[in-house]
C-alpha cells in the first residue's frame, strides 16, 4: 500500500503566558484508498493536527510527508500549490463564496490550478455536481441553497482537482442525520469506487465506526 | 505563477456585490481627479492670461539710456589713492542725452540678428494735457504703430479707432481712456498738449487706448514716431528707446547682457522686469497642487476604508481561498486589483468630469473692462495635466489598497476556520 500522508514526530505548542503542549510526538500514516477518522474529545488537539496535516499551519516541529515528499519547511506558495493540487477540504461550516454561483465555487480551485481550459474545467465541475446529484443547482447563487446542499457543493469543490486525499473537519457536525448519512455515503463511495484517501475529524461515534480506521486521540497523543 | 483571469474575476465579483460602496469609493477618486483637472486648467489658464497680458505687450528687451551716477568716480582712477578708502559726497548723475546714439545702425544690426524677431524704435517724452486752464501730466510715446500691432498685439488695446487711423493721421493721437474720460474727450475731438519746454500742439484724437492697468491709462497716450519727434523739435534719428522682441523669450537674459556690453546702454530683459510676476504664478500653482493633492488623499482614505471593511466582511472567503490553494500573494492581488479597478474607473471618470467642468468654465462669460481681449474665463487644456491626473489616481489608489491587501495576505486561514 502506498502511503499518501505521513506524520513523523509532530510536536506543537500553543504559545501564550503559559506554553501549552498541544500535540505530543504524533506519528501515523494514511495509505492510498484508506478512509480514516480521527476521534477524540474537544480540546484533545484533533483539529490542530488536521490543520498541520493540511499544510495551512506551519508552526510545528517534526516532519510531514505528502506522496513521500517532505513538505515541512516548504515555501508558503509551494504549500498553497500542494493544497490546491493534492488536498481537498470539507469543513463543518460550508464556506462557499456567497456571491458566486455553485458551479463557480466548485471550479475555483481548478481555475487557480490553471492546467485545463475553462471549457474542460466547466465540464469537470458539472460532472462532479452530477456525481453528487446536485447538477440542477449549478447556476444558483451559493447563498441561496440549503445547508445539506452546501456541504455537497463543498465536497464537489474538494474533488475538482482529483486530489490525493480529502480532509474533513467535522463535515457532518452541522447537518441533520439524513444529510449526515448522505455525506457519509458519498465519502464511502469515493473511497470504494475512486480509491480516494480520506481523513475526517469527527466526534460523531456512529460516523467514525463506519470508517475503515479510527485514530483515537487524547491529550495530544494518539491512543491507537 | 499567478492566474490573473481568476484573480480579476474574483475581484470583479467582490466589487459588483458591493456596488454601492464601490461606486462611492470610485466617486471619491472621480471628484479628486475632476477637481484637480478643473482647478489646474482654470488656474493655469488664468496664469497664462495674466502672463500674456504682461508678456504680449512687454518687450523682451528694452534698451534705453539710464540716468545714473558714474560707477567709477575720477578719484578711483587716480593712482596715488589706490588702496585707500575714498568717500565722495553728493554724487550727481552723469549728464547723458536721452537719445540713443546711432540708433538706426544699431536697429539694423539687431534686426539682422537671427535671434531677434523685431527691434522697434520709440520716443518717450513727458507732456501735459491741457484742458482750459488745467494741465494734467502724462506720457506721450511715439511709435511705429503697425509694427507694434504686429509684434506686441498693440491692436488688442485700441478700443476705439484703428491702428491705421493713427498711421494715416499726421497729427493723430491715441489717447489713454483714463485721460479721455477725465477730459470728456472722444474720437474726432482735439486735445492740446504742451511739452516740458512749453510749446503747445493741438492733436486730433483718432483712437482710444486701454491697457487694463488704470494707472497707465490715466497718463499714457501714443502718436506716430514722426509726430513726437516734431513735437520735441528733434530730427528723425532721435530715438529714446528700442524694444526688442525675440523668437525665444529664454534668450532674453543673455541677449540683454550682450547688448549692454556692446553698446554701453541699459538693457532690461523681461525676466528681470517682471520677476514678481513669476512669483505670483508659482504661488498660484502651489495652491492648485496643494488643494488637488489634499482632495486625492481624502479619496485615498475612502478607498482604504472601504477595502478594510471589505476584508473584514470577506474573512471567510479569504480563509477558504487560502485553504483551497490560493497563496497569500494571490489573495493580496485580489484586493489590490480591486483598489486599482476603483482607481482606474474613478480616475478616468475624473478626467471626464474635469474636462466637462473646464469646458463649462470656458463658456462662462467673463467680461471686464481691464481685460479687453477676454470674453470668457480662460481655461488651459493641456494633455500633461490629464496624464498627471490619471497617474496620481493610480498611485494613490495603489497605496490606499496596499495596506489592506497586505492584511488580507497575512490572514491566517486556520485562525478563521477554527475560530468559528
Amino acid at each position: 500500500m502506498k502511503p499518501i500522508l505521513e506524520a513523523r514526530h509532530i510536536d506543537k505548542y500553543f504559545e501564550g503566558p503559559v506554553p501549552f503542549h498541544v500535540l505530543k510526538d504524533i506519528n501515523f500514516v494514511v495509505n492510498e484508498g484508506e478512509f480514516a477518522s480521527i476521534m477524540g474529545k474537544s480540546g484533545c488537539g484533533k483539529s490542530t493536527l488536521l490543520y498541520i496535516l493540511s499544510t495551512m499551519d506551519t508552526k510545528y516541529t517534526g516532519e510531514l510527508f505528502l506522496n513521500n515528499e517532505l513538505i515541512t519547511g516548504q515555501h508558503p506558495n509551494k504549500l498553497a500549490f500542494l493544497r490546491n493540487r493534492y488536498i481537498g477540504f470539507v469543513f463543518q461550516f460550508h464556506y462557499l463564496l456567497a456571491e458566486f454561483t455553485v458551479l463557480e465555487n466548485v471550479i475555483l480551485p481548478a481555475r487557480k490550478l490553471g492546467i485545463k481550459t475553462s471549457a474542460e474545467i466547466k465540464a469537470d465541475g458539472f460532472n462532479k455536481l452530477k456525481m453528487l446529484n446536485i447538477e440542477h443547482l449549478a447556476e444558483k447563487k451559493a447563498s441561496k441553497i440549503s445547508g445539506g446542499e452546501k456541504q455537497r457543493v463543498a465536497i464537489a469543490r474538494a474533488l475538482i482537482n482529483d486530489p490525493a486525499i480529502i480532509m474533513g473537519d467535522e463535515p457532518t457536525g452541522n447537518l441533520d442525520s439524513t444529510n449526515s448519512e448522505n455525506v457519509f455515503n458519498i465519502f464511502r463511495r469515493l473511497s470504494n469506487e475512486e480509491g480516494l484517501s480520506l481523513l475526517i475529524v469527527t466526534h460523531d461515534k456512529d460516523f467514525a465506526d463506519k470508517t475503515d480506521r479510527i485514530i483515537e486521540m487524547e491529550d495530544g497523543r494518539i491512543l491507537i | 505563477m499567478t492566474n490573473w483571469a481568476v484573480i480579476l474575476g474574483i475581484a470583479k465579483t467582490h466589487l459588483r456585490s458591493k456596488f454601492r460602496q464601490t461606486a462611492i469609493a470610485a466617486l471619491g477618486v472621480t471628484f479628486g481627479i475632476g477637481s484637480y483637472i478643473t482647478l489646474v486648467s482654470f488656474m493655469t489658464g488664468l496664469n497664462k492670461m495674466l502672463d500674456d497680458l504682461i508678456l504680449n505687450q512687454t518687450p523682451h528687451i528694452q534698451i534705453y539710456n539710464e540716468i545714473e551716477p558714474t560707477a567709477v568716480q575720477p578719484i578711483n582712477l587716480y593712482e596715488e589713492f589706490q588702496g585707500y578708502t575714498t568717500v565722495v559726497h553728493s554724487v550727481k548723475p552723469k549728464q547723458v542725452q536721452k537719445k540713443i546714439y546711432n540708433a538706426s545702425p544699431m536697429m539694423d544690426h539687431l534686426n539682422n540678428d537671427p535671434l531677434v524677431k523685431a527691434a522697434l524704435p520709440q520716443v518717450k517724452t513727458q507732456i501735459f494735457y491741457i484742458s482750459g486752464s488745467i494741465e494734467i501730466g502724462g506720457n506721450l510715446t511715439g511709435l511705429d504703430i503697425l509694427k507694434e500691432v504686429e509684434n506686441f498685439n498693440f491692436g488688442d488695446y485700441i478700443i476705439a479707432g484703428t491702428a491705421n487711423d493713427l498711421k494715416n493721421t499726421e497729427n493723430g493721437i491715441l489717447l489713454g481712456i483714463g485721460i479721455a474720460r477725465k477730459m470728456s474727450l472722444d474720437i474726432g475731438d482735439r486735445v492740446q498738449i504742451t511739452t516740458v519746454k512749453g510749446e503747445i500742439f493741438p492733436l486730433k484724437i483718432v483712437g482710444i487706448y486701454q491697457s487694463g492697468i488704470a494707472e497707465l491709462d490715466n497718463i499714457q497716450s501714443f502718436a506716430n514716431l514722426k509726430t513726437v519727434q516734431k513735437i520735441l523739435g528733434e530730427p528723425n534719428n532721435y530715438i529714446t528707446n528700442i524694444n526688442v522682441k525675440l523668437h525665444n523669450i529664454d534668450n532674453a537674459v543673455a541677449m540683454a547682457g550682450v547688448i549692454e556690453e556692446q553698446f554701453d546702454l541699459t538693457a532690461i530683459d523681461i525676466q528681470t522686469a517682471n520677476a514678481q510676476f513669476e512669483t505670483g504664478t508659482q504661488v498660484r500653482n502651489l495652491i492648485t497642487y496643494a488643494v488637488s493633492i489634499t482632495l486625492l488623499i481624502v479619496a485615498g482614505f475612502g478607498i482604504y476604508n472601504i477595502l478594510n471593511m471589505l476584508i473584514y466582511e470577506k474573512m471567510n472567503d479569504i480563509a477558504i481561498l487560502k485553504a483551497t490553494g490560493f497563496s497569500g500573494r494571490d489573495v493580496q492581488y485580489i484586493f489590490l486589483s480591486q483598489a486599482m479597478i476603483i482607481g482606474v474607473i474613478g480616475g478616468f471618470l475624473g478626467l471626464l468630469l474635469g474636462f466637462t467642468l473646464s469646458s463649462l468654465i470656458d463658456r462662462v462669460p467673463f467680461e471686464t473692462e481691464s481685460l479687453p481681449t477676454i470674453s470668457t474665463y480662460p481655461v488651459n487644456y493641456q494633455l500633461s495635466y490629464y496624464i498627471f491626473g490619471i497617474a496620481f489616481a493610480l498611485i494613490a489608489t495603489f497605496f490606499a489598497g496596499y495596506l489592506p491587501s497586505l492584511k488580507a495576505k497575512k490572514i491566517d486561514p486556520v485562525h478563521i476556520i477554527t475560530g468559528q
